[in-house]
């Protein structure tokens, strides 16, 4: 619909036309009916005839859409998509309240600086590992899989790498007992056991697998992440929010911050740690000793 | 003539870094014994008498226990070690209770993995000269032994590099070098008959054994996580190309010595002075190690195969993708990579950035008073300790459907009740057989070829005092039901009191 104005105005009869436009209790209660859906992170649009309803009205009626939008702003909210797929994938702005804070997700996390940096640390690493490549986060079919161990068992490799680099370098890392602040953040982790005996035989809260597992498990509770598994401490599949959320909100807030403190990482856009042209050949292998390779061939 | 090297006005008081670096290094190897003095130091501490245990004692040979038993996939198991360890427990103090015993053991072990600490390790602190001169104190923190998750959820024990240079000294040697020097010292040792060093330099290959295949566990788990994050290259082929050569290696290498120990244990048997014994008991262990040593090299081998498999199949799903149309952020490379070597302070930001916006929402929960009120009235639900009731078995009785009766089973086990010097031919038998009872024929046939191969072993492990057997002479067997050889039956009387001195000299 065009201005209205111009030639509304000669034949004074300014209330009459906007009516289509017009919001009505009733859209809003929609619109405000469709956010509520998306403060269910785990409802699946497609098990829900109403959500799935409110979802094609938001996509083909722009002004619901708008209000809808309206509505999630004004709860404090942020809209990342709405889509069939993902559904009304909404997440918290900075200061709403629907926003969760570091201390009321670990108690000791508020008290104890490493602790706050392990539980961080987690939640990067599961997505680092449920999104290896830049590829798989930016495709939206792709469904990351993570295990709880495979996750730690992930960052301790990091660690002992640059361990070993430190080590290479003749680096003394054992960090001054005056200056906890400025010990090597690898070091928390590798230090922290990976496990524990427990009485009860439940994962040890303050290992890292049991920092792991609780990411995991509050990730799954936020519609993130679905459990497929019990092997290796837990095996999870990623859902299309956790694409949304990390390439939309964790990614590009923790890439400020890193650039913030003068930090530049420098890549080509393809995979981490090693040029490209080093995997996909088998060639390279050939003659190194591998003697499946050779069968192949011949 | 040149203008002199400025000499240092100020004599520092760091004797140079290169001294300084030793002195933090011997140090720390200092510090990784303390938790073992510690114990000694705090038994006085434990509700008890237990200062005739030797506390140090038990935590070595605990972490030696948990190093042979470390496996390639697993750790060793908590409670196997504990019960391992009690044998040693109680030699000490032989007149306590087991239950203490075993006490001892779990205190020790659990201090070796220092459960009280929430890292679940060892802090020491030693002090450093910077290179400025300024002496700055260091934390070192470290773990003699660590618990690692397995299969099924269960924890497992492995000792970590710091323990294994406690308990058998500077092993962060190059690992294959050193392995090479103990095999060859080994063949000498055997060949010139010097067992009780020979066993020693086994142990000490063992231990190498173990640590070689720790690296590598940890290489190949790196490969299976991610193919890119792995130098498929050269690393990693050149690392496996390096492991098989090593298996090959060592499997030819230990094969010899076993060989060589077998021959040494054999020719001891030929003595019986009490020398000859001892050299024949150390043979058989260093069998029992040797063979435990190719074990884990064969266990090595499979997993170094598996390799190759596994990283073309990643590849396939992996680089043969179709490419995506926009680049997305690397996390590992843009974020942790960069995150970890940071200082915690400033990685702190960064990971609080990305736990802020990354885990998603939480609707707050409104408490209304009535629920409140509710659900502080609402018993607590009682747990089920005992589970669902099991249902009761419907037994169902089996048909006795045997051919023969014990009737007569016990007719022919009388009918063969032989004296030992009065053998039978089986003929004979067969028509008394038939004369009691026409089926009973066929039990004593079946018997008395059963005892053409009589159970000798058998007899002799339960000490049996005679034994039935049956021989072939050649004579045929003239009978209307059977056919094939005339067996002579006879029974032959045992031994019992020798067999069991043997069996006790044996054991």
């Amino acid at each position: 619909m065009t201005d209205q104005h111009p030639d509304t105005a000669p034949w004074s009869e300014p209330d009459t036309r906007p009516a289509p436009a017009a919001v009505t209790p009733a859209d809003a209660a929609d619109a405000a009916r469709l956010v509520s859906f998306g403060l269910q992170p785990k409802l699946q649009p497609a098990r829900d005839a109403e959500y799935t309803e409110l979802l094609r009205r938001y996509r083909e009626d722009a002004p619901f859409a708008r209000l809808a939008d309206a509505v999630a702003t004004g709860l404090g909210l942020v809209v990342l998509e709405v889509s069939p797929r993902a559904g009304m994938a909404v997440t918290a702005a900075e200061d709403s309240v629907f926003a969760v804070r570091m201390g009321d997700y670990a108690r000791r996390a508020s008290s104890d600086a490493g602790d706050r940096f392990l539980h961080g640390l987690a939640h990067l690493a599961v997505a680092a590992l449920a999104f290896p490549r830049p590829e798989d986060l930016a495709d939206d079919a792709y469904i990351g899989r993570v295990t709880v161990n495979g996750v730690d068992a992930f960052v301790r490799q990091a660690c002992s790498r640059l361990e070993e680099r430190a080590e290479e370098q003749g680096e003394n890392t054992d960090p001054a007992s005056e200056a906890p602040g400025l010990e090597a953040a690898w070091r928390i982790w590798a230090r922290r056991s990976s496990t524990g005996a427990t009485k009860d035989a439940r994962r040890l809260a303050g290992s890292t697998t049991g920092i792991v597992g609780k990411a995991v498990a509050f990730l799954t509770d936020s519609g993130f992440l679905q459990r497929t598994g019990d092997d290796s401490g837990g095996t999870y599949r990623t859902t299309a929010r956790y694409q949304l959320q990390v390439r939309d909100m964790a990614g590009g807030a923790a890439m400020a911050e890193l650039l913030d403190l003068g930090i530049v990482p420098v890549t080509d856009g393809s995979a981490s740690l090693l040029s490209a042209e080093a995997e996909g050949d088998l060639e390279l292998a050939e003659g190194a000793g591998l003697p499946f390779h050779a069968d192949e061939r011949s | 003539m040149t203008a002199p090297a400025p000499a240092n006005a100020v004599p520092s008081p760091a004797p140079g870094p290169a001294a300084d670096e030793g002195l933090a290094r011997r140090l720390r190897a200092l510090a990784c014994t303390a938790p073992l003095h510690d114990l000694d130091t705090r038994k006085a501490n434990l509700a008890g008498e237990y200062s005739v245990y030797a506390m140090a004692e038990v935590a070595l040979s605990a972490i030696d226990l948990v190093t042979l038993n470390m496996d390639f996939d697993t750790g060793a198991d908590h409670d196997q070690i504990v019960a391992r360890l009690v044998p040693r427990i109680a030699a000490q103090a032989p007149g306590r209770p087991s239950a203490e015993h075993e006490r001892v053991a779990r205190w020790v072990l659990e201090n070796l993995i220092n459960v009280g600490s929430v890292d679940r390790g060892f802090r020491a602190v030693y002090g450093t000269f910077g290179p400025d001169g300024t002496y700055v104190r260091r934390d070192y923190d470290f773990k003699l032994i660590e618990e690692v998750p397995g299969y099924g959820g269960g924890v497992y024990l492995r000792t970590t590099d710091e323990a294994v240079n406690v308990l058998v000294g500077a092993l962060d040697t190059d690992v294959t070098s050193a392995q090479i020097a103990a095999e060859v010292k080994l063949e000498v040792l055997i060949s010139r008959g010097r067992l009780a060093d020979a066993q020693l330099a086994a142990e000490q290959a063992r231990y190498r054994t173990v640590q070689y295949s720790e690296t590598l566990r940890r290489a190949l788990d790196a490969t299976r996580r991610n193919v890119r994050a792995v130098d498929w290259l050269e690393a990693v082929p050149d690392m496996i190309a390096e492991a098989l050569d090593h298996v090959a290696d060592r499997y030819r290498h230990e094969n010899a010595i076993l060989t060589n120990i077998r021959k040494a244990r054999d020719e001891a048997e030929a003595g019986s002075d009490a020398k000859a014994g001892e050299h024949k008991r150390r043979a058989a262990e260093l069998v029992d190690i040797v063979k435990d040593c190719i074990r884990r090299h064969t266990q090595l081998q499979s997993r170094l195969l598996e390799a190759g498999p596994l990283f073309r199949a990643e590849q396939d799903r992996q680089a043969f993708a179709p490419p995506a149309a926009r680049a997305g952020l690397d996390l590992y490379g843009q974020l942790v990579a960069p995150v970890l070597p940071l200082p915690v302070e400033q990685a702190l930001r960064v990971t609080d950035a990305f736990f802020a916006r990354g885990v998603g929402l939480r609707t707050p929960s409104a408490v209304r008073v009535g629920d409140l009120v509710d659900l502080l009235l609402t018993p607590p639900l009682e747990r089920e300790h005992l589970g669902a009731e099991m249902p009761e078995p419907d037994l169902v009785a089996t048909p006795d459907d045997s051919r023969f009766s014990e009737e007569q089973l016990a007719a022919a086990m009388e009918l063969l009740d032989l004296e030992h010097d009065a053998p039978r031919r089986l003929s004979g038998l067969l028509a008394e057989a038939r004369r009691a009872d026409p089926e009973l024929p066929y039990l004593v046939a079946l018997l008395a070829v059963h005892a053409a191969s009589p159970p000798v072993g058998t007899a002799y492990r339960q000490g049996e005092p005679k034994l039935l057997f049956a021989v072939d002479d050649g004579a045929e067997l003239d009978d209307p039901e059977f056919g094939g050889a005339d067996l002579i039956v006879g029974t032959a009387l045992l031994d019992a009191v020798g067999m069991a001195a043997d069996r006790t000299e044996a054991a």
